[in-house]
């Protein structure tokens, strides 16, 4: 009579596959850090380390601004948009061709996909230092820059979209004999032309972020002059560079934000 | 006339939006003087694509002679990233938990929130400079520049998890008079445990792209080589590291695609 069950929440293989992750992990982060190389004494005597460059950089240096820091800001902010832009046009076919209800090519999907994880895998200083060895230290290799490294993210989000937009108007453009492009026009790009704007602010965000260091590797804009008030030792500007990029990221989120609201 | 059926008059079914095709001509010309202000030219492009052409041609046969020192570093990133996510998601619980606006009261709320705009708003790699002048180069450096990325990104999507769950078993067990703790493990956490694995699970693949890069300010892993790779003009070898990044990326993609159906 008594015949007791016990209710569990996942089956065995469940829970088994769940416990291999754990461990998996475990066994890797205690390999790690028995082999990485971390001097103790160095990790004992950081706090001293931070304490002494907090007071090399007080007081800031806010006269600097307006001199050498307010153009390099302005630049950074031209590079991120110009690049964003720029990175439409790259990502917009890519992002098509991704698309498996679009293009039913799996090879040519396999070319986009190859493509975007490559864009988003090579790191945007990476990226830099290769435009910046292409077109020489400049705005221009930071705006390359920032265009091809952000088609990974734009055109991998873009395929996304489109693969999730409803067949039914482009079936009846289809039906009513229109051309490709006005299929895509009228069919696709008013199902996802909201989404498109999103990840485009979206992305902005982030290259305002990421233009501000590109010029540490010499791709123009703030990283520049952050990189040579670092290698002369003026802390005191270094903090002054650090609270304008802290205050132009912060200014940009709630743009973006409050933007997204209205249209969205 | 009055023998036509009579058809309704829908209007133009695709009508002109003007406000979108004038976005797109302010966009035109913005980039138009962007391009100008930051002296992006079509000539310096074109004799840029010279040099890209010449610059590709010496990474073409890929020099991968240099395999063991490709190895070790490719090992170093992995063990920065892996020991950056444990401790970053650690910490990120408690920052999580205590910015979340509908548990905590207000002046517990604010120092955590600014804390996690603080860690996001700068770009991994100015932590990455600032560490190294703190604790010196080497992993030790990367490792906490990556403590704090994984602090910014995963401490404000957990907050924003914890700020939609349901309130009703918490009030259920502080009804029973449950300590803080119990509180916390029985009633919020069950809720947003799937998530935050989520996130974690993505954490540790941004850091592994992340800890490529940090290197190339001395922070540790394959970054610093490849820095060096490139101030040397060792274009082949640049692109084995390269080619090695990129598949590392895709593998640690696939595992974490793995990970996540198995907490699904």
């Amino acid at each position: 009579m008594s015949q007791e069950r016990i209710w569990q929440r996942f089956t065995f293989a469940e829970r088994l596959s769940r416990f291999a992750v754990f461990l998996g992990f475990a066994v890797a982060l205690s390999v790690s850090l028995r082999t990485v190389e971390i001097i103790p004494e160095f990790l004992l005597d950081a706090p001293t380390q931070i304490a002494d460059l907090l007071k090399r950089m007080w007081p800031m240096d806010l006269a600097y601004y307006p001199e050498g820091i307010h153009h390099a800001m302005m630049e950074t902010l031209h590079i991120a948009s110009l690049g964003t832009l720029l990175c439409i046009i790259l990502a917009v076919p890519v992002g098509i061709l991704g698309a498996n209800n679009i293009v039913r090519q799996p090879l040519l999907n396999w070319l986009s996909k190859l493509i975007l994880v490559s864009s988003r895998s090579v790191n945007t200083l990476v990226w830099a230092l290769l435009f910046v060895a292409v077109f020489g230290p400049g705005a221009l290799a930071g705006t390359i820059c920032i265009a091809f490294r952000s088609v990974g993210f734009v055109g991998k989000l873009f395929a996304e979209a489109l693969e999730e937009s409803d067949p039914g108007p482009i079936e009846a453009l289809q039906a009513s004999g229109a051309p490709w492009l006005s299929i895509f026009l009228k069919g696709y790009w008013p199902q996802v032309a909201p989404a498109f704007w999103g990840i485009f602010l979206f992305r902005w965000d982030i290259n305002v972020r990421e233009s501000a260091v590109i010029g540490l590797v010499g791709a123009g804009g703030i990283g520049m002059v952050l990189d040579t008030s670092l290698n002369l030792f003026f802390w005191d500007r270094v903090s002054v560079i650090l609270l304008s990029i802290f205050t132009v990221v912060i200014l940009a989120e709630l743009l973006v934000t409050a933007i997204r609201k209205r249209i969205i | 006339m009055s023998n036509t059926p009579a058809t309704r008059d829908y209007g133009r079914p695709f009508r002109a939006n003007w406000l979108a095709r004038s976005g797109w001509l302010i966009a035109l010309l913005y980039t138009l003087y962007a391009a100008n202000l930051l002296d992006i030219s079509w000539e310096r492009f074109i004799v840029g694509l010279d040099n890209g052409a010449k610059f590709l041609g010496e990474m073409v046969p890929p020099n991968f002679s240099r395999w063991k020192l490709l190895i070790e570093n490719l090992i170093e990133t992995i063990e920065i990233a892996i020991i950056a996510s444990a401790f970053g998601v650690l910490f990120s619980l408690p920052v999580g938990l205590f910015a979340a606006r509908n548990l905590m009261p207000g002046w517990i709320t604010w120092p955590f929130r600014t804390f996690i705009a603080l860690c996001r708003s700068f770009h991994p790699v100015i932590f990455a400079i600032l560490f190294v002048k703190a604790v010196g180069f080497g992993p030790l450096a990367g490792i906490l520049t990556l403590i704090f990325a994984s602090i910014g990104f995963i401490g404000k999507l957990f907050a924003e998890a914890v700020e939609e769950i349901s309130l009703k078993p918490v009030e259920a067990l502080r009804a029973t008079g449950a300590p803080f703790m119990s509180v916390i493990i029985y009633g919020v956490l069950p809720q947003v445990l799937n998530r935050f694995i989520g996130f974690s699970s993505y954490q540790l693949d941004a850091n592994l792209r992340n800890s490529t890069m940090v290197g190339i300010v001395g922070a540790g892993g394959i970054g610093g080589t490849l820095f060096s790779a490139f101030q040397r003009f060792d274009y082949d070898f640049l692109a084995a590291i390269l080619i090695s990044i990129i598949a590392l990326v895709m593998v640690s993609e696939y595992i974490s695609a793995q990970v996540k159906k198995v907490f699904q």
